[in-house]
Order: C-alpha cells, then structure tokens, then sequence
C-alpha cells in the first residue's frame, strides 16, 4: 500500500482555503459584523442591566458562547458546503478516481473546514476584545477545546455534506438542529440559572457540555466537570468518525 | 502482458439495471483502441468501473498488473480520466486546477511539466483565467489538461469530440497520436465511427452491456474493400446454375436478384467472366448496380444484431 499521498492531502486543503481566501472579505468581515451587533445588544443594551454571573460581568460572559455558536455553525457550514458541491458540480470524479484513501479525504476537507473555523473563532476573540477586558485563566485549554470542537463539528459537516442530496437538506440539520441546540445550550446563560426542570433538560443537549468546558477554561467556572465537557465532546467525535468510516466502507452517496 | 485486463466484469446498478454482462477484454500497452457503441450501452460504466469511480458486481480488472480494488493507488496512479460532462470548479483558474489534479495525484509540483502540457493544449495563454470564462470547448482542454497533469500511462477519453468544433477535433486527434508516440496507451469511447476510423489500432463494440466484436481497424477496413454487384433479373431464377458455382453468387429478392462479392483491391474482380459466363448460361439481366458496405454499416449492422 506505501505510505500516505500527503501531496493529495495538501491539495485538498490548498484548494478549500482558497475558496476561503478569495471570499476572504466575507469570511472575516460577516463573523467581526456579527460579533459586534451581539455585543450591541447583548453587552451593551441588555447585559448593563444583567448582573454579573459567577462574578463574571455578562458582557465578558458571553464572549466563550459566542465563539462557540460561531464555531459551530462555521464548521458544519464550511465542512458541508466542502463536500456537497463537487458532488452537485460533478467534480467529486476527481477525488474518486484518484490515489487517496478515504482518510486522505477526510484530512484534506475536515482540516481545511476546521481551520477556518478555528480562524473565524480567533477573529470573533480579537473582536471581543475591543469590547470587554479579556481574561482567559487557561489558555491551552481554550485553544484544546477550540481545536477539539472545530473538528468534531467538521466531520459532523463533513457527514451532512454527504448525506444531502440537494442544497436544502444541507441546510436543514444546522438549521433545525445545531442553531436552536447552540442557543439552548447556554450560549448566553449559565444553564443553572434555568428552573430545575429545564436545567435537567439542558443535560441531554451535547452543546452544553461544549460551552461549558469553554467557558471553563476561561473563567475557571462551568456548569458541569471539566471531565465530563471532555468526554462528551470526545464522544460525538468517535460518533462522527464512525458514521464517516461507515459512509467510505460503503461508498453510500460517493459511488453507485 | 496486455496493459489493462478486464476478466468478466458484470455491473448491476440498484435500479437493477444491468448495465455490463461479463466483459472481458485485453488492451495492449500502446495502443489506440476505439470503443464503439451506442447510448446506454455500457461505455461509460466500463470506463468508471476502471477508474474507480463505480463498484462492479463482480468480476475483475487490472491496470499495470495491479488489481484495481485489491492495490488501487498504483493502478489508479497509471489512469489518467478525461470524463464525459465538462465538470469544472467555475471559480478556479486554469493553472491552479491543473496543478491540485497533480496533487490528487500524489506527485510533487512540477511547474516545467503543467507548462508543456498547457502548451500542448494550447491553453497556455488562458492559464490565469477563471474556468466559468472558457467556452466548452476551452474547458474540455482543461480537462485533458488535468488528466495529464499526472505523467499518465494510460489516458481513457470518454466521448472526447463530443459537441467539439472541427479544429479542436483536428488537434485532440493531433495530441491522441503524440500521446501514443510517448509510449501512453489511449482508450476512448465514441459513437463517431470516423473517429475510430481515424485514430484507433483496434476496434471493439459494445452492445447491451456486452462486448460483441473486438477486432484490428485493418481487419476491419478490410471488408471495406469488398462490394456486391448486384444483378436485376429478367425473370426469377430458382437455383444458381452448377456452371456458375465457381463465382459465389448468391440469390436476392425471391430469385429476382443475382448477388456478387469482389473485392476491389484484387488484380482481377472477375466481372467481365461474370458476364460472359451468364451469358454462355442465357440469363438475361434487365438492371445492374453496384454497392459498398462502409464501416458505418458494419457497426450500425452490429448493434442491431444483425450479421455484418
């Protein structure tokens, strides 16, 4: 079999950055719009008359959600769009037809997806930061669980960009799954400042672990154990790569 | 050893159409083999299943001696794939396209060989242009341009003239020879029969998913060669008389007509003893024409299943 062609790995990420790039005034100037609006309304308008919670003042509280809700929504967006449309182009002929073992493929989209997301995430940090007075307690944490997640969600994208077979489908999950799990899942509140019931509630929802643990690192504060964050994150990434390998092996969607 | 070996390959797709029924075939190292067939016939099937983009049913292929599925990065090294439908990424250029095929790959940039391949196409001036400016034409050689960008050994063209003006034909035929003068063996399918008639070494058919005749273009052209004269006679004959055994003939339209093959090439067609025999026979003929099968008619003869 020989080593990995790394040279196709390469251009697959070259190739998807690109597209980034050459929309590069979109790419970075809708997540800084986005940011600034939410720390509008959130920071300014609303958060002056919010208390501080766990001694955070709400402004600088919101800053983890916000990442993450963009992390989020970037990555599976990205990782999708990577996929599905050499599919819809026909140029998928291409990647089948050529030397590359299905984890060559996944490294080339998944990595170039998460690194613009990551990116757009350090962009929504630098953001902030001309907002509120920033303080991260852990920095490597923050950027573990940055990384983590950016790839956990780009093969969760990866795996809808797959499954869709028409522009529509690709937006529904993030639309009617990940946008309403990501606001439900303490982008903007501690979910203990929900009633018991909802607060039970909000354990089933795997992005509150997420937010958490990157709230954790950098308030030193979260809603549940740094652990737990860890090991539910890890979890949906084995999930994801499962139904990835099981989409290969079968050549489900990829070839007839 | 042949360069391409396909042992009883059979595709049934999930709609349980049968697109392949166990083909088999050889293409030799160098050569130009022409597929011919017509829409539906299994073509493309057999092309994709080759380049990997299709999973057979059953059967097996090797490129190079390496089991396409068994050791597919060094058979699918040796393909280069110039596909049917002009699919581009209309936002990229030429040059970066080009050279992320010869990434695909594996292989390390090489400015100097994307030059000579763009060159060759004559798309050397278009290089920073983005692919949705080309026209068809344009994009079908940024197509082959991708497919050589990989140093291929052997280059499958599938339908290349398809919607292709005259002077882009004139050049990919120009190229196909080139190609074979590096030693690169080319597989195309076409339903041009000038096409195969024009480039290919060998000639096969394709019909309903099987392979129906596999032939040197020669051996083929041959019987090009060959006409019928044909004889209207004044009345129905119902048997050839034994005096004219030695001339072949045979009987048409109920006794009306008298047939003969010669060929054309031969130091003597034999017509005039024709003649002078029927006449030493005292059969009158009252017409007489001549006709000449072309390979248009042997292969339209073919699909429809009758004898050549």
């Amino acid at each position: 079999m020989g080593g990995m062609n790394w040279p196709a790995v390469r251009a697959i990420y070259r190739f998807e950055m690109s597209r980034f790039w050459r929309t590069a005034g979109q790419s970075i100037l809708a997540p800084v719009i986005s940011t600034t609006l939410y720390f509008v309304v959130f920071g300014a308008a609303i958060g002056s008359r919010v208390s501080a919670v766990d001694g955070v003042p709400y402004g600088l509280f919101i800053v983890p959600g916000l990442i993450m809700l963009s992390l989020l929504t970037q990555s599976i967006a990205n990782a999708s769009f990577g996929i599905y449309f050499p599919r819809f182009a026909g140029t998928i002929y291409e990647i089948l037809s050529a030397p590359i073992s299905p984890l060559e493929v996944v490294l080339g989209f998944v990595g170039a997806a998460a690194s613009k997301s990551i990116l757009i995430g350090l962009i929504i940090l630098a953001t902030s930061a001309l907002f509120v007075p920033l303080r991260i307690d852990h920095p490597l944490w923050m950027l573990g669980f940055l990384l983590l997640t950016a790839t956990t969600f780009s093969l969760f994208g990866f795996v809808i960009g797959l499954w869709a077979d028409g522009f529509e489908k690709l937006q529904l999950v993030p639309l009617l799954v990940v946008t309403p799990l990501t606001f439900l899942g303490g982008s903007f509140y501690s979910v203990s400042m929900l009633p018991p019931f909802w607060h039970t509630l909000s354990l089933a929802n795997p992005v509150v672990y997420l937010i958490s643990g990157f709230r954790w690192a950098f308030f030193g504060t979260a809603d549940v154990g740094i652990g737990v964050s860890l090991a539910m994150t890890g979890l949906f990434l084995v999930i994801c790569l499962g139904l990835v390998t099981y989409i290969f092996r079968t050549g489900y969607r990829l070839k007839s | 050893m042949p360069i391409i070996s396909i042992a009883n390959l059979s595709k049934t797709y999930a709609s349980g159409f049968s697109a392949l029924k166990g083909v088999s075939l050889s293409i030799e190292r160098g050569e130009i083999f022409a597929l011919l067939g017509p829409n539906g016939a299994g073509k493309s099937t057999l092309i994709n299943i080759v380049c990997g983009i299709v999973t057979p049913s059953g059967g097996r292929v090797t490129v190079d001696g390496h089991d396409i599925a068994g050791d597919y990065r060094a058979a699918r090294k040796a393909i280069g794939l110039v596909p049917q439908e002009l699919t581009t990424d209309a936002f990229e250029t030429v040059w970066n396209t080009v050279s992320f095929s010869r990434g695909l790959f594996g292989l390390k940039p090489d400015p100097g060989h994307i030059e000579r391949v763009l060159r060759s196409l004559s798309l050397w001036d278009k290089r920073s242009s983005r692919l949705m400016t080309l026209s068809g034409g344009m994009k079908r050689r940024v197509l082959i341009a991708k497919a050589l960008s990989h140093e291929p050994r052997v280059l499958f063209l599938d339908e290349p003239t398809a919607g292709v003006d005259v002077e882009l034909r004139q050049d990919m035929w120009q190229l196909v020879r080139d190609l074979r003068g590096q030693g690169v063996t080319v597989i195309l399918t076409t339903h041009y029969i000038e096409e195969a008639e024009e480039m290919a070494d060998r000639i096969g058919v394709i019909r309903g998913g099987e392979i129906i005749l596999v032939e040197e273009k020669a051996a083929l052209m041959n019987q090009l060669g060959r006409k019928r004269l044909i004889l209207q006679m004044q009345a129905p004959l119902e048997t050839i008389p034994a005096s004219l055994d030695r001339f072949g003939l045979a009987l048409a339209g109920e006794g009306r007509e008298l047939v003969y093959t010669y060929d054309t090439k031969a130091e003597r067609t034999g017509i005039t003893g024709l003649l002078t025999a029927l006449a030493e026979a005292g059969i009158r003929f009252s017409d007489l024409r001549t006709e000449q099968s072309s390979l248009e008619d042997i292969f339209v003869g073919l699909v429809r299943g009758e004898a050549a």
